[in-house]
Formats: structure tokens, C-alpha cells, sequence
């Protein structure tokens, strides 16, 4: 038995599409080029809905199921936009102990928010990473991708201040 | 989710015959042979939940786990080749110590109230627990809110319930090829989802023929309108249907 695969069409007319149908084809469609497919999706959208995970898993013919659990698995990966400002505190055993928990209650407290959320005002979203690799500088913080490690929670409120109050820089996703 | 298949000894072309002791009893095995599938050849049973006969390995319940000689690490025995010269041990103080924690673990994490569930008296992590004299669960309980899916007609899924065997995931991607389960999130979060995490009913790639609701080991998915005890589930296809398909191949 034979299928005819039919090459499906992108969600919208967004030339952003092209970026992603790169990388897929790239990889030659094969299912294994989902992980590298959502980065790309995740870089150019800035986060993975429903259509754009839907489209993923009919081009490389992967179940719908199985992407959703790549795109949550990973914390790399977002389901929603994210704010102009990242702040991923960082949850791994060392920051742990070291008071991550203090810090994301301080920062909870202070815009109302809890890790996978971002302000009302889409200012600043705050996220959550298993380990960002700085174990010696517990407990550590990536604002905008840059890790600080040492903080307590003024210090990481009066960054998280600095950096919303700053002039709208070019957004980063990197988590 | 990926799956941790068992892993095939590398180069070796032709399975070969090894011989190993279980519980201090010779036996021989095929190389390509799991610990669990050659102990329970020689009618020893090691207690396992997550895995299925007739289903992939998976490794996840950590019930199965056995003592090997010269290994500092209790290993999972349905997803561990035998080798040669192996002493497996299946049974002592410090594995039943081990397994009545990972049942205690089972019962806390999820909201598991035997008295009113579908599957009391039916339940593999009730007999289970009975089996391995469970009397206690000596950690405080989550209580965690979990959501209830009733949106099938034919089916429920009840989270309360679930214990991440994955065995609803497998049987719907490897006999039915489905796959409309899968997990989603990891550790704590992790939660049974169909699709993209749409509601069972709306999923457009459920196929409705309830192998996962038999393959699974307790109240989490059942068949609607049963009432407390009277969900009984009958995996009896399962064997069968390996059977049938193996029988094709070359």
C-alpha cells in the first residue's frame, strides 16, 4: 500500500513560514527533525500555539500527542507569547537550596505573577529552567538570557527593574 | 515523550544462549531476553505494573527492580538484557523495602480513594500493595486537584487515578497506531493527554476501540456507567493480537 503524502499548506500567509519549512525540509520531513522544527518555530514566533504545533505534526507526520509532550517537556519551549522581558529563574537543586523559592515568591509578590506567566502589561515574563548549568553561582537568574548567580531578592527585584524600565531592546527569547 | 526502548546487544547478529542464575536457580535465556521475561519463564514473578505482556518495555513503575551481583544499582528488570554469568536476585529485605516505597509513592502522589472507585477490587496497584503487604503510607498525602475527562461517550479518563504507567500510551501506538495519547510536562506536571491536550472527545485520531481503557492497571480509565467495583477490565486481546501479527513476519 502506497500513500500519496500530501504536503500541507501553512497556517497563514506568514512569510515566517518559510524559515520553518526550511528546517523541515532540510531534515527531509522525517519525524526526527521535530525538536529542531519547534526551535525554529519557537525562534521565529517566539512561542508554539495550537496551529503551529498542529502544522508541525502533519508535516513530519508525527502525532499531535507526541508533539504537544516535546513542546512541554522541554522548557525551552513556550505555548505563549512571552513578554518583552524574560526573567527564568533558575530551579535546579542548587539554586534550590540556595532560596530560588524565595526569590520566585519575592517576584510573585511584587508583579503579581507566577512562573510560566507574564504582566498584564506584557512587560516581563517570569519562567522557570531545571538547571541553566551555574551551579556554582546559586542561586542564578537569566535575565534576557544573561545569568547573574548570587542573588538575594532585592538585588533580583532591583534587576528586574532596570530591565523593564530600560528602552525597549530588541526582545530575546532565549530561555 | 520518547521511548526508551530495550536496548539490543551490540553486534551480535544471532541471538545467542547464555546461562545466569535467578534467585540462586540456573537458568538459560536467549541473549535478546529481558530479566523479567526469563524469570517469569521459570516461574518466578517479579511484581511489575507499568509492564504489559504483548507491550514494549518501559521501565517506569520501578517495581521490577532486582539486585545484580558486581551492579551498585538496583536495576528494572523488563527493560535489563540478560547476560552471562549474571546473579540476579528478585527478592529480599532491602527489594521489598524499595517496592512497598515506590507503591507508597504511587498512593500519595494522586488522590487513589479505593472505596469509591470504579476498579476497587479490580485494581492492579490495590492487589499490588496487598501483595507486597503495603499496610501504610507513611508520607503525607498531595491531595492535588486534578481534572476529570468525561467529554467520550463510551469512555472517562480520571487523573485522580492515573499512576503514568504509559500502558494507554503504548497500546494505542503500538497495536492500534493511533497514537492519540501521550504525556505532557515532566516530573510532578506530568499528566496522560490526547492530542493537544484537547478534551478525549474532541480528539480526532481516538479511534474509540477502548484498548486503553483495558490495558489499564486501575481506576483511571474506564468504561462509562460503571458505578464503584464494577469496572472490569480484559486485556485477554492483547496476547492475541501479538500473537497474530508476530506470526506475519518472516
Amino acid at each position: 500500500m502506497s500513500l500519496v503524502a500530501v504536503k500541507p499548506s501553512p497556517p497563514s500567509n506568514d512569510k515566517r513560514w518559510k524559515i520553518v519549512d526550511a528546517t523541515m525540509r532540510r531534515h527531509g520531513h522525517e519525524p526526527r527533525a521535530l525538536i529542531e522544527t519547534l526551535h525554529t518555530v519557537q525562534e521565529t514566533f517566539g512561542y508554539l500555539d495550537d496551529q503551529a504545533l498542529r502544522y508541525v505534526a502533519l508535516s513530519l507526520r508525527t502525532p499531535l500527542s507526541k508533539v504537544y509532550g516535546v513542546a512541554t517537556f522541554y522548557h525551552f519551549f513556550t505555548l505563549k507569547p512571552q513578554g518583552e522581558h524574560a526573567c527564568v529563574v533558575c530551579m535546579g537543586t542548587a539554586c534550590y537550596i540556595k532560596g530560588a523559592p524565595q526569590l520566585l515568591e519575592a517576584i510573585g509578590q511584587k508583579y503579581g505573577i507566577k512562573p510560566g506567566q507574564t504582566t498584564a502589561d506584557n512587560r516581563l515574563s517570569l519562567l522557570t529552567a531545571r538547571c541553566v548549568g551555574s551551579c556554582g553561582l546559586a542561586p542564578a537568574v537569566v535575565f534576557d538570557g544573561e545569568v547573574v548567580g548570587r542573588l538575594d531578592k532585592s538585588d533580583t527585584l532591583a534587576r528586574i527593574e532596570k530591565l523593564i524600565c530600560a528602552k525597549p531592546a530588541e526582545v530575546q527569547h532565549d530561555t | 515523550m520518547t521511548r526508551p526502548s530495550v536496548p539490543k546487544p551490540a553486534g551480535v547478529a544471532q541471538p545467542q544462549v547464555v546461562t545466569l542464575r535467578i534467585d540462586g536457580r540456573d537458568v538459560s535465556a536467549r541473549s535478546d531476553e529481558t530479566i523479567l521475561s526469563v524469570a517469569r519463564q521459570n516461574r518466578i514473578d517479579i511484581p511489575t505494573l507499568c509492564y504489559l505482556d504483548g507491550l514494549s518495555g518501559w521501565g517506569a513503575c520501578r517495581l521490577c527492580l532486582v539486585d545484580i551481583k558486581g551492579t551498585p544499582k538496583l536495576l528494572p528488570a523488563c527493560v535489563t538484557l540478560v547476560r552471562e554469568g549474571m546473579e540476579v536476585t528478585t527478592d529480599s529485605p532491602r527489594l521489598q523495602k524499595y517496592r512497598r516505597m515506590v507503591l507508597e509513592l504511587l498512593f500519595s502522589e494522586r488522590n487513589h480513594v479505593c472505596s469509591v472507585c470504579v476498579s476497587n477490587g479490580k485494581c492492579e496497584l490495590q492487589a499490588m500493595a496487598q501483595r507486597l503487604g503495603m499496610t501504610h503510607v507513611s508520607l503525607p498525602y498531595r491531595y492535588p486537584r486534578l481534572e476529570f475527562d468525561s467529554s467520550n461517550d463510551l469512555f472517562r479518563m480520571d487523573h485522580n487515578r492515573c499512576i503514568l504507567c504509559t500502558r494507554c500510551v503504548r497500546v494505542c501506538d503500538e497495536i492500534e497506531g493511533a497514537h492519540t495519547w501521550d504525556c505532557r510536562g515532566r516530573g510532578i506536571e506530568t499528566r496522560i493527554i490526547s492530542d493537544l491536550n484537547e478534551p478525549w472527545g474532541e480528539s480526532s485520531t481516538c479511534t474509540r476501540c477502548g484498548k486503553c481503557v483495558n490495558v489499564c492497571p486501575t481506576g483511571a480509565l474506564s468504561q462509562k456507567g460503571t458505578a464503584v467495583a464494577e469496572m472490569t477490565k480484559r486485556v485477554t486481546f492483547l496476547p492475541y493480537l501479538t500473537l497474530m501479527r508476530n506470526s506475519d513476519e518472516p
